[in-house]
């Protein structure tokens, strides 16, 4: 850590001297040790990729999802705690539920996005309660809107994105995501674009066991949130090794 | 759907010494109508307010604005259906600089279906929700006495719409253009004011599309008329 919080950082309900909230800004370093989320919006939809890193291999496959449903038409991946990403997932059900309950239709990305982050946000205000170690995407694809992404982070700032990425690797996957022209592309060959970098930049040495997880929410599921299909995932993750082992073919 | 609006109260002129208007409760025992076209809706009704025999007010506003470009029909209870509307216009209002856009048809039903429902024992509103919005143009909701709501290509409603069941069926054609879609109304309308006793008085009729309302009345003299025997 480039500077210490010498006293400051024992609250997050108090600056320090020169403006920082010392709290929040270790949330986000708890998201930067978590696993790499990505997810991209293109022209039919949004897809959502997670490094998910396992820590033993007794552990069951599936368990300690990443990527949830949080309504029919929305998804959430998050990087981060894993226990505080569960909570902000049923913090955005209730959300989603209340406003169909109030409004009859469905929540606009928009509007649950911001009720989610005001939520983070006030979790950086008070003495009593710690800052969420999470980052969050949020996507959604409906016929009113089209296909729509946020990520918002442990301080409760919030943005749409066209693409996004968190966790350890994002520096990396960031200069991966400015290459790809996603506006053009369908979530079918995003699909394939997301295990590539995924794959990329896992770090094998430090973490050897990892699962991608792979969601997308688009025209072709009807607007549906959903996972990858098997067959469309498993392909994805074998031209992804492929591409791997070309590539160190190529350096040596 | 509402013929028991103008029987509703509890005494009748006949069989009491005091006027039946001292008790009653005031009624839009109305004539209301909605029709959807491409772009936009059109909605009418007479203006006819109502305690027992009395006419409280003969040229009532019964379409009330609920955003710029969603209104409601109101028929039942004037106090109830006023009431109720302005609740729905605050939430509405209230949900629009939340959302930072114009609110949906859809919404502005919902909530009214929502209130309907909910006080469904101690009110009496029949209520059309019409309007227009960029996502699925001109819509016509009707959320009737037990609170329903349901989309309707078009839709007649209070005591004054039994009488015109058989003509708005015989002349509802799907897709007519927005003059059309007056006449027809100004027609029903003028029909159900010759027959029923609740309601009469100026047709009023608005038309409602992206560009917002645009309203019209036809004064009483200026009704189309028609057999009278």
């Amino acid at each position: 850590m480039s500077s210490i919080g010498t006293g400051y950082d024992l609250s997050a309900s108090q600056f320090s001297p020169d403006g920082r909230v010392f709290q929040v800004e270790y949330a986000a370093k708890a998201v930067e040790s978590s696993g790499s989320i990505i997810a991209i919006r293109c022209k039919d939809g949004v897809v959502i990729g997670v490094e998910k890193i396992l820590s033993s291999r007794l552990h069951e496959k599936s368990s300690n999802q990443k990527i949830y449903n949080v309504d029919r038409h929305v998804g959430m991946g998050f990087a981060g705690i894993q226990a505080d990403g569960r909570k902000v997932v049923s913090i955005a059900r209730d959300e989603a539920s209340e406003y169909r309950q109030n409004y009859g239709s469905d929540v606009p990305l928009k509007q649950l996005v911001n009720r989610v982050a005001s939520y983070i946000h006030a979790y950086t205000l008070y003495s009593s309660v710690r800052p969420f170690g999470v980052s969050a995407v949020l996507a959604s694809y409906s016929e009113a809107y089209g296909p729509e992404l946020y990520m918002i982070e442990p301080s409760g700032l919030y943005w749409g994105y066209r693409a996004c990425a968190a966790g350890k690797a994002k520096q990396a996957v960031k200069t991966e995501l400015e290459k790809i022209k996603a506006n053009d592309m369908t979530c079918e060959e995003i699909v394939k674009e997301i295990a590539r970098i995924i794959y990329v930049v896992h770090d094998e040495i430090k973490d050897k066991l990892f699962e991608l997880e792979l969601s997308w929410v688009c025209k072709a599921t009807n607007g549906e949130h959903q996972l990858v299909p098997a067959d469309i995932a498993s392909e994805a993750i074998r031209l992804a090794k492929h591409a791997m082992e070309e590539d160190l073919d190529d350096d040596d | 759907m509402a013929v028991n609006l103008i029987t509703n109260s509890n005494d009748t002129a006949f069989s009491d010494s005091s006027p039946d208007w001292l008790n009653s409760e005031v009624m839009t025992g109305t004539t209301i109508m909605a029709v959807e076209y491409d772009g936009g809706v059109v909605i009418g009704a007479d203006s006819r307010t109502t305690s027992g025999s009395y006419v409280v007010n003969r040229v009532t506003d019964k379409l009330t604005r609920i955003s710029d470009s969603i209104y409601c029909c109101r028929s039942g209870s004037a106090a109830d259906t006023q009431a109720i509307a302005d609740i729905v216009a605050y939430s509405l209002n209230f949900h629009k600089m939340e959302l930072d856009e114009e609110p949906l048809v859809e919404t502005a039903s919902s909530i009214f279906r929502d209130m309907c429902y909910r006080y469904r024992d101690s009110m009496v509103a029949g209520i059309i929700c019409a309007g227009w919005d960029c996502f699925k143009g001109g819509q016509v909701y009707v959320i009737p006495l037990g609170g329903m709501c349901v989309r309707r290509p078009f839709t007649i409603g209070g005591s004054g719409s039994t009488y015109i069941y058989g003509y708005c069926d015989a002349h509802y054609k799907p897709n007519m253009s927005k003059n059309e879609c007056l006449d027809f109304v100004k027609q029903a309308v003028a029909l159900a004011m010759s027959r029923d006793g609740s309601s009469g008085g100026v047709i009023r009729l608005a038309s409602i599309d992206k560009d917002g309302i645009n309203r019209t009345i036809i004064s009483g003299d200026k009704l189309p008329t028609f057999y009278d025997g």
